[in-house]
């Protein structure tokens, strides 16, 4: 469904002073997501996760330069692509109800959406009162306000203004951030019906051990580059990850070893020749000076040269 | 990357190209304006305020830029001293209220409830009213004069950025890195020092180079209603109410070209504060 | 903050009471240290033509040969039963004066302010949504340069412009000489009101522009219009179903609240056309040394300001969800 090649972000700012100086906070992305199957983009904050949607969505700001290729259903996805199907065959979970107008009603937002995507009015009613259904919510709370929404019931809604169209591919943005166990599982548990269905999911977020449970495959991405691609499989017996970076992420949730490798990850304006997790690195040698491709490794990829 | 785009050109060695640099720019021919008018009021001799009834009424002409008065005085000397004037009434009666909002919005924010209480009613007692009506209150009270627009002009200014010095500590006071600090040990100056400061100094003097303009407009707008009237030394006001009756004959040049030079003046104040903010504002210095 | 409840209205007329009385201490405080002799400010230059005892009666009834603090109190007795006193230069009740002259700022204020409301929101939405276009430099350069231009500048070019070199508006007053205010019609009233309301607009107009403009370049880089982007709405959609909602809240309650700048600037206005208006009155006052009516206008205008905030308070609590509902569940 969609194929991300070696895209690349970067933006001009200023530094102290005078300098102009070039930021890259995604150097080199790929991944792939197959229609039916949820793939979890996961990495630490600043790591270009929210990039990647927002440049699959051509929705980057003014300033920034994009290369490499997405492509879409097979197609490259060009700006005037993108803007012929954003909200129509990609559509965005948002983070938070920060992100929907505070001074609408959420009934209406959600029939927004959905004539947005396509439909005529009484079909998006209808789509929309199928969504607040679908997703349990009463028909009281079409008419509240984004700020008397909260928690779970948030999240839902959210979900359903994403849903009310028939949008293919699915990019949920953090979509377990300050939410209660029972609720998150609730919230991949929908992610996990789309999927079910037929539609993509792309899921961006640091919860690695949340994202496992419901993800098909997994796209572990450090400063900016996808250091591996692997199935969420792998993540249960840790032998088979294959990066020392997807394993030190592993290690340090608190259900498994709760260690951390010391060090940050690198700056976003810094360049790095080689690879990128070299300066971490505990099996570091001198092969790592040199560029890193992503290769394939059993069933996934890799970008390390002792996998 | 090819080779020539390596050596820089000569727009990107001045800098022109960037937002920062041109703010840097702008900043400087503010000055250098302000400057070279202050200096040319000092040097212009007094001999063009004579008056001198075979030139009088002339329209603008090469010999007098300004045209002249029915007296036969030249009008740009009249009016780059009365801008001049205008200027000093101004910056002194901006520069006492400043000095009073920040005192008055430092304690307000720091001295505890009962400070706060009298401060923000002293505020909203002095807003109570359109500001020219208290404008008016206050040269009458003066009896009239220019230091009674002086002091009206300061007294009346402050309330806005004290408001806003004010807001700015109270928030600060609540931040959570400003209250690790205490916790840690930190005495209220280091605070005051480190923290508080550089967040208000920006703040501050923006504010108080936008309170310039409105100063000056203040003054000019005071003096031009005929309080404050020092005909022998006249301000850019007084030109303007003495030239207000001959415009119905026909004497444009006589009120409109000293408010044009007001105009621009003040507007270069604010073109100033805004080159100011441009550079400073973290929100904004990334264009 | 707070829906419309009987406790607020009481606190709200508390807070009125507070304002009005420390505003007249305040003018009151700030008249007696005039230079100018009490007796003079409140007879005149009709000193020379009343008899000892008529000034002798003045002299008694408003207490001017007491100490400042008696002098207050008397005045503030009058105010509270309801006579602000005799005005000086117009040998009228202040009473009747202010309601006269208000009447005929009423109209130079309302026109500016509706005029410069609404151009201003426009122009300033129109400039937000559509940054760095050719309109927005347009509206821009027009703002920036006529946003801080002095308001009596403004009004002797127009003047000149249009009243002296090309004849199409009078130069001065708000009737054709000659012509009592209950005469006129009302295109002379409009005919002698576009000049002075014109001045008021145009900088008005780009004030309001480039703070409605700012407002909505926020809106647009905001939370809820990049969802609306992502969702695939067009420029123009986020710009009429997300950015002007968020704007005209604030936008009108600032309107409200900006009633006294309006006043300021009507005072300049009639100054430059001779527009016999409440500001000319301020002036007169001023200038000749008009106690009473000085005192009354300044009380007056108070009274005034206070009731832009007052609206803005309210118009808040009821257009904004937030508050709305907010105070709603509260309780």
């Amino acid at each position: 469904m969609l194929s991300v090649r070696n895209l690349s972000i970067e933006f001009s700012r200023y530094g102290s002073g005078w300098q102009r100086k070039s930021i890259h906070p995604v150097r080199d992305l790929s991944l792939d997501i197959r229609p039916g199957e949820i793939v979890a983009v996961v990495g630490s904050s600043g790591s270009g996760k929210s990039l990647l949607a927002h440049a699959v969505l051509g929705l980057l700001p003014g300033n920034a330069c994009a290369t490499g290729d997405i492509l879409f259903k097979g197609d490259r996805l060009t700006p005037r692509a993108m803007s012929r199907l954003r909200g129509k065959q990609i559509a965005l979970i948002p983070q938070s109800v920060a992100y929907l107008n505070p001074l609408a009603r959420v009934g209406r937002q959600v029939y927004r959406a959905s004539r947005l995507s396509g439909r005529c009015c009484q079909g998006a009613a209808r789509n929309t009162d199928a969504a607040f259904a679908r997703y349990r919510l009463d028909g009281g709370v079409k008419s509240m306000f984004p700020f008397q929404v909260s928690g779970g019931m948030a999240r839902r809604v959210l979900t359903a203004t994403a849903t009310a169209g028939d949008a293919d591919l699915l990019i949920a943005d953090e979509p377990t951030t300050g939410l209660d166990p029972e609720v998150i599982t609730q919230s991949l548990g929908h992610l996990r019906e789309l999927a079910d269905a037929g539609k993509s999911v792309m899921l961006i977020t640091h919860d690695i051990g949340a994202a496992v449970t419901i993800a098909d495959r997994v796209a572990v991405i450090y400063a900016g580059t996808t250091v591996e691609l692997a199935g969420a499989d792998d993540f249960r017996g840790k032998a088979r990850l294959r990066h020392p970076y997807t394993r030190a992420l592993w290690n340090a949730l608190p259900q498994q070893n709760f260690r951390y490798v010391t060090g940050n990850q690198p700056m976003e304006d810094s360049t790095v020749d080689g690879c990128i997790y070299a300066d971490r690195c505990t099996s570091r040698t001198g092969e790592c000076a040199e560029p890193q491709p992503l290769r394939e490794v059993d069933n996934g990829q890799v970008r390390c040269c002792h996998a | 990357m090819s080779t020539e785009a390596l050596r820089p050109t000569l727009a990107q060695r001045l800098r022109l190209m960037d937002g920062r640099g041109r703010a840097a720019w702008v900043l400087v021919l503010c000055l250098a304006y302000f400057a070279a008018l202050v200096a040319t009021a000092a040097m212009m001799s007094e001999s063009g305020l004579t008056t001198d009834f075979l030139h009088k009424k002339l329209a603008p002409c090469l010999e007098f830029p300004f045209g002249t008065d029915w007296l036969g005085r030249d009008m740009l000397v009249r009016t780059v001293k009365g801008l001049t004037r205008s200027l000093g009434i101004g910056l002194l009666a901006a520069s006492v209220s400043s000095v009073v909002s920040a005192v008055l919005g430092t304690l307000s924010a720091t001295l505890g409830r009962k400070t706060d209480a009298v401060v923000t009613t002293l505020i909203d007692l002095v807003m109570a009213t359109p500001h020219l009506v208290l404008l008016i209150l206050v040269s009458f009270a003066c009896g009239g004069g220019a230091t009674g627009v002086i002091i009206a002009v300061a007294v009346s200014h402050w309330t806005r950025l004290a408001r806003i010095i004010r807001a700015e500590i109270l928030q600060l006071k609540q931040a959570e890195f400003v209250m690790v600090s205490r916790k840690l040990g930190r005495s209220p100056w280091w605070i005051a020092r480190k923290h508080m400061l550089p967040h208000i100094m920006p703040q501050f003097t923006i504010g108080l180079i936008l309170l310039f303009p409105h100063a000056i407009l203040h003054a000019a707008g005071l003096t031009f209603l005929g309080f404050g009237l020092s005909p022998h030394n006249p301000s850019i006001g007084i030109l303007l109410s003495e030239s207000m009756r001959h415009i119905s004959t026909g004497y444009w040049w006589l009120a409109i070209l000293p408010g044009l030079s007001l105009l621009v003046t003040v507007k270069l104040f604010d073109v100033l504060g805004n080159s100011l903010r441009v550079i400073t504002d973290p929100k904004t210095s990334q264009e | 903050m707070h829906a419309i409840s009987l406790r607020f209205c009481m606190g709200k007329a508390g807070r009125l009471a507070l304002i009005l009385s420390l505003v007249s201490v305040l003018a009151f405080t700030l008249v007696s240290l005039s230079p100018v002799d009490p007796v003079s400010a409140y007879i005149g230059i009709d000193r020379m033509q009343i008899s000892a005892e008529q000034e002798q009666r003045i002299i008694d009834r408003w207490g001017l040969d007491r100490p400042a603090p008696e002098r207050f109190f008397i005045w503030a007795g009058s105010v509270l039963r309801g006579d602000l006193g005799q005005s000086m230069i117009f040998n009228e009740p202040v009473t009747t004066v202010i309601g006269k002259r208000f009447v005929t700022s009423l109209w130079l204020m309302a026109s500016a302010w509706l005029l410069s409301g609404v151009l201003g929101f426009v122009l300033g939405v129109v400039a937000g949504t559509r940054r760095n276009s050719l309109t927005d430099r347009i509206i821009r350069i027009y703002s920036y340069t006529l946003a801080s231009t002095p308001s009596f500048w403004m009004g002797l070019v127009l003047l000149a412009v249009f009243s002296v070199a090309l004849g199409w508006t009078p130069i001065c007053c708000a009737t054709p000489p000659g012509v009592s205010p209950d005469d006129a019609t009302l295109w002379q009233r409009l005919h002698h009101l576009i000049l002075p309301a014109a001045t008021l607009s145009v900088i008005g107009v780009a004030q309001i522009a480039l703070h409605t403009r700012e407002k909505t370049i926020d809106a647009m880089n905001s939370e809820y219009a990049l969802f609306a982007f992502a969702q695939g709405e067009s420029r123009t959609g986020v710009a009429w179903r997300h950015a002007v909602r968020n704007v005209a809240l604030p936008a009108v309650t600032l309107q409200f609240a900006s009633l006294g700048e309006l006043f300021g600037g009507s005072v300049l206005a009639e100054q430059v056309f001779s527009y016999p208006g409440l500001g000319k009155a301020t002036v007169e006052a001023g200038i000749r040394g008009d106690v009473p009516l000085l005192l009354g206008i300044t009380l007056f205008s108070a009274v005034f300001v206070f009731s832009g905030n007052f609206i803005a308070d309210i118009l808040y609590g009821v257009l904004d969800p937030r508050i709305r509902i907010g105070a709603e569940e509260a309780k």
